[in-house]
């Protein structure tokens, strides 16, 4: 089955974008569920989806080529992430106020954008809700770009993000400059769902984040345990729902996120059998 | 010769409308085991933030080590733990090491990783609070006595000179609190350790400490806890806003 995958390029491009999101989503994601900050991911997605819908009207309707949608999508999605801390920062006693504000003025300004580009096409389909044909080389470079940074910062920032995580006001205590490590952290977030909704779509991308993690912290007794099963969760689930999305013909965003969901079924099912990870040393 | 640890001059806090903190001035030197009590909401919490530089300073000047507080670098000559220490998340994914590893972030600072010697730093911080046995536990696995200790062990793992904590017993069984004022006198004397223990618990805590300071909104004593001992119940009273009233009831 995955000889397919590698046979034609475009499919193999498809095969190593969802190795590289399988490794990212869940790696932030594990920071993201621990921080309860997964209403993020939700509001950032619908943030990209903006950027997304601009870029194929501007495509449409100037023939503008070189703005392609998911160099749009990273762009909104990027300022999304700055504005939500702005308006977390103002808004600091209701600081989830932040995340209705910023996804009805995603969801609002893609409702614009695509009417003003004379209605849905494919091509949105394809973005809502992922598909395995999408990623041109270009594409693939720019998520193994994204990739590196991601991996890169989280290895070294990785006492800085979990003090953050864990205690910030401890961190703060440290002398660790907890604001900058936090926007360079959502920046990062940002850049991860703009790299993802290649395979799983806007819709699905913060389920990506987050159910492997869920199912992760079940069994998990180290935070560095956590992150490994949550990537190893990930990992399992696009290879499962890659190819069986594409054998199906079905948009690999649903296949994958409902793998992750058996996954974390099995999780709590099991969750007495495996409990041994958690307890002993 | 003594060496200031901490000097608050002129200190006036105040959250929105609300005064908190009324011209405190205040000095701990090193060496010294000093008790800050008073009760609740009487801004103790307040005066500790603006301490460690987690609120801002509106009046007055706060020094650490000598340097002014806006300069002060070395953080990881301090050790906290903080009220909320052990109201953190207990499904958090971390074991009893990772938590007191944490304790080396500031001091290590950016770019740098954990090596060896930063290692054998955490498992002596932990027999240091005798729960090396615990180190690769689940920290929401544990009771809260020994999250205390875990979160102690998290201060002092980069040998803080100067230990701040605020309410550190709450929570823990009274058994085990006589034994952890053994364990901070043991820190102080034998370790040379200045600390600084809050409490709301004035019994308790004024035969333990070389230094007693009663905070309500401005310091109303500061000084040997022996002689606040002998004071009459009237003025001890004086710190407590209900039987504040009572004093003043009298005198007019
Ligand atoms: N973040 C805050 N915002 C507004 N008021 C606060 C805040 N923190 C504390 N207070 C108020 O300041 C006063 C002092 O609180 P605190 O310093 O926590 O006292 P203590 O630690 O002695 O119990 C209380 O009246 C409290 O309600
Ligand atoms: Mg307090």
């Amino acid at each position: 089955m995955i000889e397919t995958f590698l046979e034609f390029p475009f499919l193999r491009n498809t095969l190593y974008t969802g190795l590289m999101i399988g490794f990212i989503a869940p790696l932030l994601g594990t920071f993201i569920v621990v921080r309860r900050l997964s209403f993020i991911a939700d509001g950032l997605s619908h943030v990209t989806l903006s950027g997304v819908a601009f870029g194929l009207m501007m495509q449409k309707k100037f023939a503008l080529l070189m703005i392609s949608p998911f160099y749009t999508g990273i762009a909104f999605a990027v300022i999304g992430a700055i504005f939500i801390e702005y308006l977390r920062g103002i808004y600091k006693a209701f600081q989830e106020i932040a995340i209705p504000i910023i996804l009805s003025v995603g969801v609002g300004l893609s409702v614009i954008f695509i009417s003003l580009a004379d209605g849905f096409n494919t091509n949105l389909f394809a973005y809502l809700f992922g598909s395995v044909a999408a990623v041109s080389r270009t594409d693939l470079y720019i998520i193994l770009m994204i990739s590196v940074i991601v991996v890169a910062i989280v290895v070294f920032f990785y006492k800085e993000l979990f003090a953050l995580a864990f205690d910030e006001e401890f961190a703060r205590a440290s002398g660790i400059r907890t604001k900058t490590i936090h926007i360079l952290f959502i920046v990062l977030t940002a850049l991860v769902i703009s790299a993802s909704i290649r395979i799983v779509g806007v819709l699905l991308v913060s389920a990506l984040m987050t159910l492997p993690v869920a199912a992760s912290i079940r069994i998990s007794r180290s935070f560095k345990q956590a992150i490994f099963f949550s990537i190893l969760f990930g990992e399992a689930a696009v290879l499962i729902g890659l190819i069986s999305g594409y054998y199906l013909e079905i948009p690999p965003g649903g296949t994958i996120v409902m793998t992750e969901a058996l996954i974390l079924l099995g999780t709590i099912i099991f969750n007495k059998h495996i409990h041994f990870l958690k307890t002993r040393g | 010769m003594t060496e200031n640890i901490l000097s608050v001059e002129h200190l006036s806090f105040q959250y929105d409308e609300q005064p908190v903190l009324k011209d405190i001035n205040l000095s701990i030197q090193k060496g010294e085991f000093a008790g800050l009590i008073g009760p609740n909401g009487s801004g103790k919490t307040t005066l500790i933030k603006l301490i460690l530089g987690l609120e801002k300073i509106q009046t007055g000047q706060i020094h650490l080590f000598g340097t002014p507080l806006e300069k002060f670098k070395q953080w990881h000559k301090i050790g906290f733990v903080s009220q909320k220490a052990n109201t953190f998340n207990r499904g958090f994914p971390a074991t009893v090491y990772e938590t007191v590893a944490m304790g080396l972030t500031g001091k290590l600072g950016y770019f740098r990783f954990l090596k060896k010697k930063d290692q054998a730093n955490v498992y002596e911080a932990l027999s240091n609070v005798g729960m090396e046995k615990f180190a690769e536990r689940n920290i929401g696995d544990l009771s809260g006595g020994q999250q205390q200790r875990v979160f102690i062990a998290r201060a002092l793992v980069s040998s803080p000179e100067f230990l701040i904590l605020d309410e550190p017993t709450v929570g823990v069984d009274t058994d085990n609190v006589e034994r952890f004022y053994k364990m901070l006198a043991d820190l102080n004397q034998n370790q040379g350790i200045t600390l600084l223990l809050i409490s709301h618990d004035i019994g308790s805590i004024t035969t333990h400490v070389t230094d007693l300071l009663c905070l309500n909104k401005t310091i109303h004593y500061h000084g040997n806890p022996n002689n606040y001992q002998n004071m009459t119940d009237e003025q001890k009273s004086q710190f407590y806003g209900h039987s504040m009233n009572t004093v003043t009831h009298h005198h007019s």
